[in-house]
């Protein structure tokens, strides 16, 4: 009890430092975008200017989309973007007809409406709205490369290995919790049978608890196997949580809250749960104890019961963690969506509030899906006493 | 027009959560205020069932956020 209430207070204090970091960070992002909208705003101007009165009047600025700008922030890139018009490019790498096409995404000058074409061993590519594909001939009436059919290109893809922004960020995290592991396993060698210190005693608390509170109640003696996945799985959702709320540069990746990966790590979950489950197990979900009659309604029934666990933990990572992502773009586009500085402070406030609620949800997210495997694994290897 | 119909179905995908997740709350406290001694085993108990009845709730906010693409 009492290692728990110190844990309690060591999380509180560190959720206020980032609390903090993250209030600073928000306003510090809240600038830099809307340099941005003012820069794209007068070159679009200059840009009317040039055109003369083709344009109908009342078209000299740009409207602000504050949709197409979230779905921009929150969905994957090839760029890694830092601020205004400056980003860092990131390995593009496609297998195409003709074998292994490497650049880097730089060479795309941002472009992302398919009007700039980069060769690359006698093969065109273009890029519209993040996704990569082969150029057409000509382009067509807007200077673009692509054929345009209901507003989405028909021309084919390459197939997209691309290091981008996600990747990059799983990378860094992978650093990270090694980083971190190795040294505590280390210490946990070197100092045995002694207290932790340092990183160690940060650590061990979490470790206690995901042994103490989520392994051994749910899946029961048989634990210990277990007990590697669940604390990588753990702190994997963590750490890319924590990292996802960090508005600048080595985080704002919105990792664990791409469909793919959490997808990744529900598919996991199925295949640890299913092949750890005994024949107590199969013969509850191949031969319940029902009626004879009652079979083939029971087994669809089993087999969607094993598919929707799963499933229900992908959405609920995903959702969460988008939906958190999603409520703080918003608020900041509130800024640009009065156009007045004066609506920043309470913009900030409510990110600032928003961003709290976030590392509590980071928190729990880890948790509940750390959870539910445990629940699930433990359904499957449970003995039964009938 | 489509993308107004899809946040009427996210809003009511939200009172549905807030419904359950409201009666779980209530029905924890009250377990708590009886038995004080069970709170932690009730506040486990508590997380996971708000965390299914969310989960519920999410797919609907997620077929409307696909909705309105």
């Amino acid at each position: 009890m009492r290692l728990n209430t110190l844990f309690l207070k060591k999380l509180f204090v560190l959720s206020l430092i980032f609390a903090f970091i993250a209030g600073v960070n928000a306003s510090a992002f809240a600038n830099s975008e809307h340099n941005e909208t003012v820069l794209k705003d007068s070159a679009h101007v200059t840009e009317a200017h040039a055109e003369g009165e083709g344009h109908a009047a009342g078209h000299g600025e740009e409207p602000f989309e504050p949709t197409k700008v979230i779905m921009e922030h929150i969905s994957d890139s090839h760029d890694w973007h830092l601020w205004g018009h400056t980003s860092i490019g990131l390995p593009v790498i496609l297998y195409t007809e003709a074998g292994l096409v490497t650049f880097n995404s730089s060479e795309f000058h941002h472009d992302q409406e398919g009007t700039h074409v980069v060769e690359k061993d006698g093969q065109k590519f273009v890029r519209f709205e993040n996704k990569i594909y082969y150029a057409a001939e000509t382009a067509n009436e807007k200077g673009q490369y692509l054929t345009l059919a209901d507003e989405h290109p028909t021309n084919a893809k390459p197939l997209d290995f691309s290091i981008t922004k996600n990747v990059a960020s799983m990378f860094l995290s992978a650093i990270i919790l090694c980083l971190v592991f190795f040294s505590v396993a280390a210490a946990y060698k070197k100092r045995e049978g002694k207290a932790p210190r340092g990183l160690q005693s940060f650590i061990e608390p979490i470790i206690v608890f995901v042994r103490d509170e989520v392994a051994r109640p749910n899946i029961g003696h048989k634990y210990v196997r277990y007990m590697p996945f669940l604390l990588t799985v753990f702190f994997f959702i963590l750490i890319n949580n924590l990292i996802g709320l960090i508005p600048i540069f080595p985080g704002g990746a919105n990792l664990t809250g791409n469909i793919a990966v959490t997808f990744v790590l529900g598919t996991i979950t199925f295949l640890v749960t299913n092949f750890s489950g005994n024949k107590y197990y199969w013969k509850h979900v191949l031969a319940p104890d029902v009626p004879w009659w009652l079979y083939p309604i029971m087994l669809v029934v089993e087999v969607i019961g094993l598919l929707s666990k799963p499933f229900a933990l992908i959405i609920r990572l995903f959702a969460n963690i988008t939906a958190g992502h999603i409520i703080v773009l918003s608020l900041i586009s509130l800024i640009f969506i009065f156009k007045t500085l004066y609506i920043a402070p309470v913009s900030v406030a409510f990110v600032l509030f928003m961003d709290v609620l976030e590392l509590l949800v980071a928190f729990l997210q880890a948790f509940i899906f750390t959870m539910l495997t445990a629940l699930f694994i433990g359904t499957a290897v449970e003995e039964h006493h009938h | 027009m489509i993308g107004s119909i899809a946040a009427i179905g996210a809003g009511l995908a939200v009172i549905g959560a807030g419904l359950g997740i409201g009666r779980i709350g209530g029905s924890a406290m009250e377990g708590i205020a009886r038995q004080p001694e069970a709170a932690s085993k009730i506040q486990t108990a508590m997380i996971i069932a708000a965390a299914l009845v969310e989960g519920v709730a999410l797919f609907g906010v997620v077929v409307a956020l696909l909705g309105t693409r």
